[in-house]
């Protein structure tokens, strides 16, 4: 049998959510003695492939952008028999792998950080719940697993042995009610993806205390070659767009620093910021769970070490 | 416009979440409860759709008869009638039963309009909009932050950001979208807001339970700590030329 795994690419690689997709589907395909084959609506990155152990590569042409109903269908027809599907928990992997899973029947477990294969169709399974908060293990029963894999989840690991990656090409025919709903694309504006990557990021919570009160926030960030995010609190007062918004509902961020400022650490909060290198808070209240987060804390107010703080990067430059 | 709103409880968590002594649900002891940040937008944008085409705003959710606190926060903010699709003991309802119960309201039901959340904030199950559109027949798009809906009242443009990407969808109405929290600022609820929720009457009907859904949770667990070591610098500016080293020591000033 072979575990199939849909694969992103961007710029002609692939995406590095998708690495990670692929490194979890080639264990599975190792423990149940199953091939990997990788199914990419695009042109699909052999060499990127063949490093990760994909024997397989099927290209699906046919289908004009993105269309979340025709890629679940293609991708459903394509997987019949195999023993597992799976794809990265970005949004389009999440919403194709609910299509197919809708399409099917079958159930589809979110999220996935470890998944081993057992006999007879039985998964054991460990998720990912409330953004990565908790974990939940469980035994998922199907004769096929839809699986998507957490963006956070372990590293993406080239195989031991490249695989041959030969290229299939297939030819979808999407009805038309499958190509109702399909993506015009464009390029947005800056705001959350570049909070998502950004190498540093200035935090603010509650204690900025009102909209004009980023403004030293905002210096420094500029200052550190930054942006400013922001918790949940700030956005629901409206002092600053909900693209800035850094936590389970908002961004995740990934940055070499995060300097959080003001951020008591509520953990829908800390589901955005886990992920940052290095933490720095800065609060009046030492008990404050984000200074328990950090890697370093200042016992203050914010609104005094700020700007100081601002000065002293000035007067270095 | 007729707008029909899922949604569903889940407790409130501020700096923890801990685990129940079976291991197979959160303690829930100290917390209250509420609905995600996503379905509060949902409900947002529904009353607003109703206050400029006129029509009804329907809000349902599956869960134990304890729901109904949060059914009544919604009517607060403005919808017009609430639907507690009752669970029998706390059983969990898996993705595609929860579908399943909620497609008995949407069915059949004249709306134009189903919102969900893109996730619940709890399971994070990421399917739930999907697998109910399925079955409805009708078109989804998931993650939506941005929703424009012409003036006739058919047709929806619903966009969302994706990998620095602005993709837009263009949806004829019947149809389901899930939303996540930015697509607006939902409002406070007012006084008589409040006091008609008070009064409302709230159809309950009972649900059976759940059919297998091929997922059996075995346990659940708090991730090995994040907690970090802090070296506390110092106390408000006389930490600053602490600060500096730290910053230099990581490499970000240039």
């Amino acid at each position: 049998m072979t575990v199939f795994c849909l694969v992103e690419v961007d710029g002609g690689g692939v995406v590095d959510a998708s690495l990670r997709a692929l490194t979890l589907a080639r264990g599975v395909a190792a423990q149940s003695g199953d091939g990997l084959a990788a199914v990419v609506f695009g042109e699909p990155a052999a060499g990127d492939l063949a490093a990760y152990g994909v024997e397989d590569a099927y290209a699906v042409s046919g289908i004009e952008g993105y269309a979340p109903q025709a890629w679940g269908r293609a991708l459903a027809a394509l997987a019949d028999g195999a023993s597992a599907v799976v794809a990265a928990g970005t949004d389009r992997g999440n919403e194709v792998l609910a299509h197919v899973g809708a399409i099917t029947g079958l159930p589809m477990a979110a999220n996935c950080v470890a998944v081993s294969a057992g006999s007879g169709g039985s998964f054991e399974i460990v998720r990912q719940r409330w953004a990565g908060l908790l974990l939940e293990e469980a035994v998922l029963d199907a004769p096929v697993a839809l699986l998507t894999v957490a963006t956070d989840a372990g590293a993406a690991q080239p195989a031991g042995a490249p695989g041959s990656a030969v290229v299939h090409q297939v030819a979808a025919s999407p009805a038309d009610g499958d190509l109702v709903v399909r993506a015009a694309e464009a390029p947005a504006g800056a705001g959350g993806a570049s909070l998502a990557s950004a190498r540093v990021v200035v935090g603010g919570g509650r204690g900025v205390g009102s909209a004009d009160g980023f403004g030293p926030l905002d210096e420094l960030a500029s200052l550190l070659g930054g942006v400013v995010g922001v918790s949940r609190v700030v956005t629901s007062e409206g002092w600053r767009p909900h693209t800035q918004q850094v936590g389970q509902t908002g961004t995740k961020i990934t940055p070499d620093l995060y300097l959080a400022c003001g951020i008591s650490g509520a953990i829908q909060h800390i589901a955005g910021c886990a992920s940052a290198k290095h933490i720095i808070a800065i609060n009046t209240d030492p008990a404050a769970p984000m200074m328990a987060r950090a890697d370093y804390a200042v016992v203050g107010d914010l609104h005094a070490v700020i700007p100081a703080l601002v000065q002293a990067l000035r007067d270095r430059s | 416009m007729d707008v029909l709103v899922c949604v569903k409880r889940v407790p409130t968590v501020g700096g923890a979440i801990t685990v129940s002594a079976d291991g197979l649900s959160v303690d829930t002891r100290m917390s209250g409860f509420t609905i995600s940040p996503h379905e509060e937008c949902a409900v947002e944008e529904a009353v607003r759709l109703v206050e400029r085409f006129g029509g009804s705003v329907t809000v349902v959710t599956l869960g134990p008869a304890e729901a109904e606190e949060q059914l009544r926060s919604c009517l607060a903010l403005g919808a017009s009638a609430a639907v507690l699709l009752e669970t029998p003991g706390g059983a969990e309802f898996g993705p595609a039963a929860t579908a399943a119960a909620l497609h008995s309201v949407a069915a059949g039901g004249g709306f134009d309009l189903v919102l969900l959340g893109n996730e619940a904030a709890d399971t994070g199950d990421y399917q739930v909009g999907i697998r109910l559109a399925h079955l409805l027949g009708w078109p989804v798009a998931t993650g939506i932050k941005a929703l424009a809906v012409d003036d006739e009242g058919t047709s929806a443009a619903a966009r969302r950001e994706y990998r620095g990407v602005t993709e837009t969808y263009a949806l004829p109405m019947p149809c389901v979208l899930t939303v996540r929290e930015g697509i607006n600022l939902p409002r406070y609820p007012s006084l008589p807001g409040r006091l008609r929720a008070k009064r409302a009457v709230i159809s309950r009907v009972p649900v059976s339970s759940a059919p297998g859904g091929g997922m059996r949770t075995t346990a659940l667990r708090v991730p090995a700590a994040a907690r970090r070591e802090a070296t506390v610098l110092g106390h408000g500016v006389d930490a600053v030329p602490a600060l500096m080293s730290v910053l230099a020591e990581l490499g970000v000033l240039s």
